[in-house]
Formats: C-alpha cells, sequence, structure tokens
C-alpha cells in the first residue's frame, strides 16, 4: 500500500518577472514502512516538492496540476488529497504534524530559543491527540526516551541552546514522532551534523521506521545518506524526476547522464591517489597572470613552514562571581604540536568541539593562547608569530590567508563583491586604484567567475559562486599559505566537487601550502598529503593519509572511519557496531590510549611517520618507534 | 554597579553645568555693579559664602552631594537637601515638588500610548506586509515622524478645544490649579492629558511601528516557525507563541532609553502647551545658570534612566532563558 502517491504534480511560483516553474510533473510513490529518497541539487525542487506534501508552500507558490494523495495505512481517515486542501485551513492543520511531519536541516534555528524542548514536543501531542497537559509531558518524556536522550526527564525542561547539535536533532525527530505519523519527511536532517553524529541519528531514524511502521520520504544530496537508508530513490533536476528506482538498480546501474556524473562527483575511500572527482560544471583554472607576478618562497618544499608548540587555549565558560566561585574552564587546544610542511596539504579533522578551528584560529593569531608557541617561517628561519610587530605582523598577515566555512555569512551583503576583493589592498596599502581593479579582475578569472560580476552584491550569487568569492579574496594578497575551515561543509556534492578541484588546482600552480580543517573524511581524504585528527582538543593521530585512513591506530580515529557513509550499497554502515565504537571520551579509550585529565597527551611514533597519541606506550621505550 | 554609575554622571553633570563662566550669582553681582549699587552686593557675597561657590570645583562638588561639609556641615544630596534655586528663591524641592508627579503620569501615559498603540498596528502591518493596511500605517507613520511636535500640539489644542470645549493650555483645567485634589481634579487632569500624550507618543510610536514591524518579519521567516506550523499549530497561536516572544526583546530592552527622551523631548511640546512639568524648568534654569536646580533636574532623569535599565534587564532576564542560564557559555 502507497502511503503517499504524487501524481504529476507541477508547481509554479509567480514573481514579479512572472511565472517561474519549481516542479514540473513529478510522480512517485511512498509505500509503506518504506524509505524513498529524493536526491537532488539545492534549486532542484526538492525542498518545494517537501513544502506542498506538508501545505507549507508560501503564499507566492500555487499547485497549477497534479494530486498528492495521502492514504493513512491505518484505514482511520479515508485518503485525501492534499493538493485541493486550504493551506492554512484546519484539514490541512489536522494532518499537519499528525499524520504527516517534518525533519528540518538545521536543528540549530528549528527549535525556539525561548521554549523548552519538552514545551514544544508536547505541543504536537496537545494539538491532535486530545490529551491534558500533563499527558502531553508524560507522552513527551516516553518519546525522548524513544530517540534515547540521555535523561529524559530532565531534558523535558532544558532549552535548546543548552543542547548540543545531535541532541536537538533527536528532539526534532521526538517532535515529529509524537504523534505517530503515518509519513516522515526528512529534509536533509544530517547535513549539519558531524559524521559520528549522523550515523548516530540515522541509525536511529531506522530504528524508529522499525517501531512505529511509517515511510519515510528522505530528502538529501548525499549519496552515502541514500545509500545506507533508501529504499527506493527517485533523482531530481530542475523540477523534473530524471531517474527513479530501487536503491539497488539506481547504484549499481545508473542510466541517466545527470546520476551518473552525480555519482561521480562525491569523493570516496576507494580513488586512486592521482584520481580526479568529476564536477557536473568544472572550472578551467586560468592562473597566469597570478604566477607571473607572485613573490619567490624562500622555504624548500617539504621544510616545516608553520610549527605548533605545546600549544594551549582554555576558555573560561563561566566567570566566577566577585564572590568566589570557580570559574569553569574548557580546554580548546592540549598540548598541540603539529608541523606543517611547505607545499603540503595537512588535513585537519575531527568532530565539532574538537578544537580544530580554535587550532587554525592560533595559527592566524587571532586567540591568544595561554601555552605554547605557534613558530613561522618566512625564509628567515622559524620565527614566534606572538613577537612579530608592525611590518613584520602585516607581512605575516599577508602570507597567511583563511578561507570560510559558511559563503553565506562570510561576505558582506552591503559591499559589492569589488569592494570585498580590493579591501586585502587597502589595508595592506598595495597599488594603484588601476592596479587593483586589474587585480580583482583576475582574481574573478582565476576562480572561473565573470570579471562583469565585480559589481554585484553578494545576494545573486549562489552558495558555490560565494565560495568561490571567498577564495578569490583569501587569494588577492598572494598568500603562501592558506587556512581552509570545512570550505566545502556548506555546499552540494557537485559543487564541492567543483571547489575541492579547483582548491587542487591552485594549490599546484601557486605553490600554496594548506591546512584543511574539516569534520568530512572524505574529502580530506581526498585533498590532504597527511591528516591529523583532533579529539576534545588534543591531537589523537597525524600520518600520511594514506596510512591514517587505510590503517588507523587509534580508537577515536577508527570510530570517526567507520561512521562515514560511503555512496556504495557493498559498503554500508554497520549500525549495530556503532555504539561498541562510541569513542569520543578520553577517559574510556582502551590503554595504551586511555587519557585522563592531566595527562600529557604526547604523541609516539608507532609507525615511521605515524604517530599516535598513546601516553601509555611514552615510558615502555621499547615500542617506541616500533611498528605496533 | 548603580551607585559608582551614578556618582560619575553626578560629576560629569556638574562639571558641564560649571563650564559656563561664572554662576548664577557672580552674574548678578556683575549686574548689580553695573548699577552702581552697594548694598546689596554684600548680601549676595554672603549667599556665595552660605552656598560654599567660592570654594574650588572638586569642593563645591562634594558639597552638593553631601560628601564634604559646606558651612552647616553635611547637607547634600545624600542627606535629602536638594539644593537653592536662585531664581525662584525657593529650594529646589518646593520649584520641582508641584512638577514632578504630573511628570511622572505623563510620561507613563505616553509609554503605555506608544506601547498600547504601536503594538497591534506592528504586528498587523508585519503579518499583512505589502498589503493595503501596511501601505496606509506606514504612510501614517511617515507622517507622525515628520510632522513637527508643536504643530502637531496646536493643532490638536484647538480642535479639543472646539469639539470637547477643552481648556488650552495646561494639565488641569484653570480652576482646579493650587486647589486640593478632588474627583473633579483628577477627571480634569485626565482629560488633558490626552492631547500631550498624543502629540508627545506619536514619533515614538511611528517608529516604534516600524521597528516591530521590521523584528517580526525577521523572526517570521526563522525556521523555528515553520517548524511550529508543520506541527499544526494555528496561524494565532503560533505568531504568539513563537515570533512575537522573540521580536518584542529589543522592545524591553529600551524601557531604560525611552524614559529620558520623553523628559528631554517634551521641552518644546511643554512649553508651547505650558504644561507644568520639569521640562521647561529645566530649560529656563539652564539659561539662567541656575545650577542647583539644573544639576538636580539632570541627576533625576539620569536616576529614572537607569532605573529603567534596571527593569529592562531584570525583564530581559525574566523572559529570555538564554540570558538567565547563559551567562556568557560562549566560547
Amino acid at each position: 500500500m502507497n502511503v503517499l502517491s504524487i501524481e504529476g504534480l507541477t508547481v509554479d511560483f509567480n514573481t514579479a518577472e512572472g511565472s517561474v516553474r519549481a516542479v514540473d510533473d513529478v510522480s512517485f510513490v511512498v509505500p509503506e514502512n518504506r524509505t524513498v529518497a529524493l536526491v537532488g541539487e539545492s534549486g532542484s525542487g526538492k525542498t518545494v516538492i517537501s513544502q506542498t506534501i506538508m501545505g507549507l508552500l508560501p503564499d507566492a507558490a500555487s499547485i497549477s496540476s497534479g494530486k498528492v494523495i495521502l492514504a493513512d495505512p491505518t484505514g482511520a481517515e479515508p485518503p485525501v488529497d492534499i493538493a485541493t486542501l486550504e493551506r492554512k485551513g484546519p484539514r490541512m492543520r489536522h494532518l499537519r504534524g499528525n499524520r504527516i511531519a517534518i525533519i528540518f536541516q538545521e536543528p540549530m534555528t528549528s527549535l525556539s530559543p525561548l521554549h523548552t524542548i519538552g514545551d514544544q514536543i508536547g505541543e504536537a501531542a496537545l494539538l491532535h491527540r486530545n490529551v491534558s497537559g500533563a499527558q502531553a509531558r508524560e507522552l513527551t518524556r516516553d518519546m525522548l526516551r524513544l530517540v534515547q536522550f540521555p535523561d529524559p526527564e530532565r531534558a523535558l525542561d532544558t532549552y535548546p541552546f543548552e543542547l548540543s547539535g545531535g541532541l536537538r536533532q533527536r528532539a526534532m525527530i521526538a517532535m515529529a514522532m509524537i504523534c505517530r505519523p503515518a509519513l516522515l519527511i526528512a529534509d536533509e536532517p544530517t547535513t549539519a551534523l558531524d559524521v559520528t553524529i549522523q550515523a548516530d541519528i540515522l541509525k536511529l531514524m531506522r530504528e524508529v521506521q522499525a517501531e512505529l511502521r511509517m515511510s519515510v520520504l528522505l530528502i538529501t544530496h548525499d549519496f552515502g545518506v541514500v545509500a545506507n537508508m533508501a529504499d527506493e530513490i527517485a533523482v531530481i533536476y530542475h523540477g523534473r524526476i530524471m531517474e527513479k528506482g530501487t536503491a539497488r538498480q539506481l547504484f549499481s546501474d545508473p542510466r541517466h547522464d545527470y546520476l551518473k556524473a552525480l555519482l561521480n562527483a562525491v569523493p570516496s575511500f576507494h580513488m586512486d591517489r592521482d584520481e580526479r572527482l568529476v564536477p557536473i560544471r568544472p572550472i578551467i583554472l586560468k592562473s597566469e597572470d597570478l604566477t607571473r607576478n607572485r613573490p619567490h618562497c624562500d622555504v624548500a618544499p617539504g621544510e616545516p613552514l608553520v610549527e605548533m608548540r605545546g600549544v594551549t587555549k582554555k576558555f573560561t565558560l563561566r566567570k566566577g562571581s566577585f564572590l568566589g566561585g570557580k570559574p569553569k574552564t574548557l580546554t580548546a587546544l592540549d598540548d598541540i604540536n603539529l608541523t606543517i610542511r611547505r607545499g603540503e596539504c595537512l588535513g585537519l579533522v575531527g568532530e565539532s568541539g574538537s578544537g580544530k578551528t580554535t587550532a587554525a584560529k592560533a595559527i592566524l593569531r587571532a586567540i591568544n593562547l595561554q601555552g605554547g608557541k605557534v613558530l613561522y617561517n618566512r625564509g628567515k628561519g622559524l620565527e614566534d608569530i606572538a613577537a612579530l610587530q608592525g611590518a613584520d605582523l602585516m607581512d605575516y598577515r599577508r602570507r597567511v590567508q583563511l578561507i570560510f566555512q559558511d559563503p553565506f555569512s562570510s561576505l558582506n551583503p552591503r559591499r559589492t563583491i569589488n569592494d570585498t576583493l580590493m579591501e586585502p589592498f587597502e589595508v595592506h596599502g598595495i597599488g594603484t586604484p588601476q592596479e587593483r581593479a586589474e587585480r580583482a579582475r583576475s582574481l574573478m578569472n582565476l576562480v572561473g567567475l565573470d570579471p562583469r560580476f565585480l559589481r554585484r552584491y553578494p545576494h545573486s550569487f549562489s552558495g558555490g559562486q560565494r565560495q568561490r568569492i571567498g577564495i578569490a579574496r583569501a587569494l588577492a594578497l598572494n598568500p603562501e599559505f592558506i587556512l581552509c575551515d570545512e570550505p566545502t561543509s556548506a555546499l552540494d556534492v557537485s559543487v564541492q566537487a567543483q571547489i575541492l578541484n579547483l582548491l587542487q588546482d591552485l594549490k599546484r600552480d601557486l605553490n600554496l601550502t594548506y591546512l584543511f580543517v574539516s569534520h568530512n573524511l572524505a574529502v580530506v581524504d581526498y585533498l590532504a598529503d597527511r591528516i591529523a585528527v583532533m579529539c576534545r582538543g588534543r591531537l589523537v593521530e597525524v600520518g600520511e593519509t594514506r596510512t591514517v585512513t587505510g590503517n588507523p591506530l587509534h580508537p577515536y580515529t577508527k570510530a570517526l572511519l567507520s561512521a562515514v557513509p560511503e555512496p556504495d550499497l557493498s559498503a554500508q554502515l554497520d549500525f549495530a557496531a556503532l555504539d561498541a565504537n562510541r569513542a569520543s571520551e578520553p577517559q574510556l579509550w582502551p590503554e595504551p590510549f586511555r587519557l585522563t585529565d592531566g595527562v600529557v597527551p604526547s604523541l609516539v611514533e608507532m609507525e615511521p611517520d605515524h604517530f599516535v597519541c598513546a601516553p601509555g606506550l611514552k615510558n615502555s621505550g621499547a615500542l617506541e618507534g616500533t611498528a605496533a | 554597579m548603580m551607585i559608582p554609575t551614578l556618582l560619575v554622571i553626578s560629576l560629569l553633570i556638574f562639571f558641564i553645568i560649571e563650564l559656563p563662566s561664572g554662576d548664577y550669582i557672580s552674574n548678578q553681582i556683575a549686574a548689580l555693579k553695573s548699577s552702581g549699587e552697594q548694598s546689596s552686593i554684600a548680601k549676595l557675597e554672603f549667599l556665595r559664602r552660605e552656598f560654599s561657590l567660592d570654594r574650588p570645583f572638586f569642593e563645591r562638588y562634594l558639597v552638593w552631594v553631601g560628601l564634604w561639609p559646606g558651612p552647616h556641615g553635611f547637607e547634600g544630596l545624600i542627606q535629602g537637601n536638594w539644593g537653592w534655586s536662585f531664581e525662584f528663591d525657593k529650594p529646589v524641592d518646593q520649584v520641582i515638588g508641584p512638577t514632578l508627579p504630573l511628570t511622572i503620569v505623563l510620561n507613563f501615559a505616553t509609554i503605555l500610548f506608544v506601547y498600547v498603540v504601536s503594538f497591534p498596528i506592528g504586528i498587523y502591518s508585519a503579518t499583512r506586509q505589502y498589503s493595503w493596511g501596511d501601505y496606509g500605517f506606514t504612510f501614517l507613520g511617515y507622517l507622525g515622524l515628520a510632522t513637527p511636535n508643536f504643530l502637531l500640539a496646536l493643532i490638536l489644542l484647538y480642535l479639543f478645544n472646539r469639539w470637547f470645549g477643552l481648556s488650552v493650555g495646561g494639565l488641569m483645567a484653570p480652576e482646579y490649579i493650587d486647589q486640593p485634589w478632588s474627583l473633579g481634579k483628577a477627571t480634569s487632569v485626565l482629560a488633558h492629558l490626552i492631547v500631550p500624550t498624543i502629540v508627545i507618543g506619536t514619533s515614538g510610536t511611528a517608529a516604534m511601528i516600524r521597528r516591530l514591524r521590521a523584528n517580526l518579519l525577521d523572526e517570521l521567516h526563522k525556521q523555528y516557525v515553520t517548524t511550529g506550523r508543520a506541527k499544526g499549530l494555528k496561524e494565532s497561536q503560533l505568531l504568539v507563541k513563537y515570533p512575537l516572544r522573540m521580536a518584542i526583546n529589543p522592545f524591553i530592552a529600551d524601557i531604560g532609553n525611552l524614559i529620558p527622551s520623553l523628559v528631554s523631548g517634551s521641552v518644546i511640546v511643554s512649553v508651547v502647551m505650558s504644561l507644568p512639568t520639569v521640562g521647561p524648568v529645566l530649560l529656563s534654569a539652564l539659561q539662567s545658570q541656575d545650577q542647583f536646580l539644573s544639576g538636580f533636574i539632570l541627576l533625576f532623569v539620569a536616576v529614572l534612566t537607569l532605573i529603567g535599565m534596571l527593569i529592562s534587564d531584570l525583564l530581559l532576564a525574566v523572559l529570555d532563558p538564554r540570558i538567565r542560564l547563559g551567562g556568557g557559555a560562549s566560547s
């Protein structure tokens, strides 16, 4: 039996410039107790479809034709055609949150910050299940237990900002499940989460689905998630379904060119070292302009360019009051020792909160350290960057640049692209206005954007284009070392492939050195020469990319690797083993890896050029340096 | 925190008031000298000593505050002696006393008016963006912002006088002035409050409608509103429970700023409408360098501001759990 049948759905948006067709003659079904994945890039119309089903389409949108039939498998209510219901009317409200529920992408913003979790989850029960406040609280507690909150009773009265991203997403799932809906729409439910949390949430969704026998419409652009969750797949492009079938059919024998291209754009661990991703819209690099007038770098390839020595950073969480009371601190960086060699790409991996962005900020000298120092080689040997001042500091700032994670908030919406690209020259007083304008044009060319776009404002660009502008800005001062802070985590796979290739080509042509911060191991595996893994402010494993991903020694690295969903049906996640592998608590790591507070997280060379944090091995000199 | 802040503010006020050369009495003396009168000069010199005006700046300041012994021992603001008004030849509390309650009543009525009128209109404008109603209120709002207050005051006074026979100017009908409080006097005050409240509140209302509309529009497009809608909430319930709660935060934070602007902003209107509020008294005191009077009024406004800030901070902590529990847990 099909819980949801969409037949010939067409949705138009009426804008000032005329009518835009967002969804064009789309038909597919979601059978009972099955998961159907709707796969496509941003702007493909997949979210519009989910809005149509929920009756949440904006006022400018209208359903031009087609049916959206919801048939409750319990038979309690006759099938209804959602397309004919009034969107804000009582019949649609009766279905929303009751028979159909939705989980959104951003757990950070989809909960109101001013209301407790219990209040927000219980609200749906109060609306639809005809229960009293106390009963709703009881139901909410049961739901929180179902989604495996550590302490459901206490969680009822917590506010969203007190919870981590993973817990917030669990709360969202509890909210969606509380009325036991026939259909759950999961709109990119794990895109904003870490890999390990993502694996947990995917596992949870499967378990809840099995328990409540509900159907799931999974909207995503991540083929790794699709391979692990979906029974059936529909691929959508520009509002049209390109291809649909069972997961087995589509992964083993993709027919449509678009699907083939999408699959080619996903980085995976099985790629050869020199194999390249094939983006759907590749950028041809024109770097002649920049290579011509690049300053020569005096550090020989392979020599240390940056060195972190015992870098320690603590944040004060809550200040002690006047009357005493201990200030709470969080160790974001605990005695980090790391070398970045000239010309390499070092991947820095870890979950959110592991300290990887703080490490990047320490190198930028954007924060003050409590201990240790960061050394940088400007061709005159390693210098402590904390001692740099005046002209030397400006010189350092020119050499080291940053690419941000979020291309939407890292560009000032009130300045044109030209203003944004010119600013570095103004700050550093480089060139005449004509030369600056010329540079801005060549930078746009470099990242594959039309220089005529310079007069536009950021809002007229897509996420991938904005990220390219961010890259152009970072390159403006001819740096030699670039910190990339999760530059592709906010982007679609096809755009991600484009940006990754662009970064790779730039590194080759401009002799750049990268520190690539990311939580996506597959991406780091594709780009990085060496990998450093961080957990809770400690560096736990450093080594050649292939050695680390092929033969991880530290339990945390193993857990991280086992949680990455691969776009391959034959390499599915082992959900049963996930709990056993839970390894983000340093006190619970087995010997010799166990770390308790106060123990120095020292690195031991367990294989040639493969360092692992194993304080237990530190003093048993016999093992040091030998292959473990 | 409030006490050191008040001390710093009082010092600044005293400093600024004393910036113009001379004081009320030395100006008097100069005027008398030019007209050749010697006898009164001796009396004025005595007054100067009496009010410690002949002492150095910091001593004068401390005497005023009450931290330094004056000619008659500790006698300053802390001890409840608010000083002497030279212009009115009365103690400051007698000059201000009758006007203070009326000022507070008027300001409170104005704040109430601003909030009561702007909230429904702001919500209406935001939820029906670009509708005729929205455009209409926008137009009225700009009109309110652009019309000079005194002009509005004159027009309204004329109309109220023609339609309801209300006496022009003042805060009560002439026959009640200096009479003990009675029911008739209270109703008269209430009737006379209407025009000043509208006049003083109009521009504030217009500004607040615009800001509430903008805030609410921002919130209405946030994800958590969609979440609420996806739960099946009615639009009206949804609006009140989620976006409105978020959108009123800036307004609560604003209470502290509202009070001084209402006192100082209403000076011209008060002069035009001859309202017995603190505003006109402050104006004349500043003009004639009546330093104790003007100093006290300015300090009074500062105290009102601080109290307003305190209230808004407490309210915010009650309403917003992020402020109550967050306690700087940002990293």
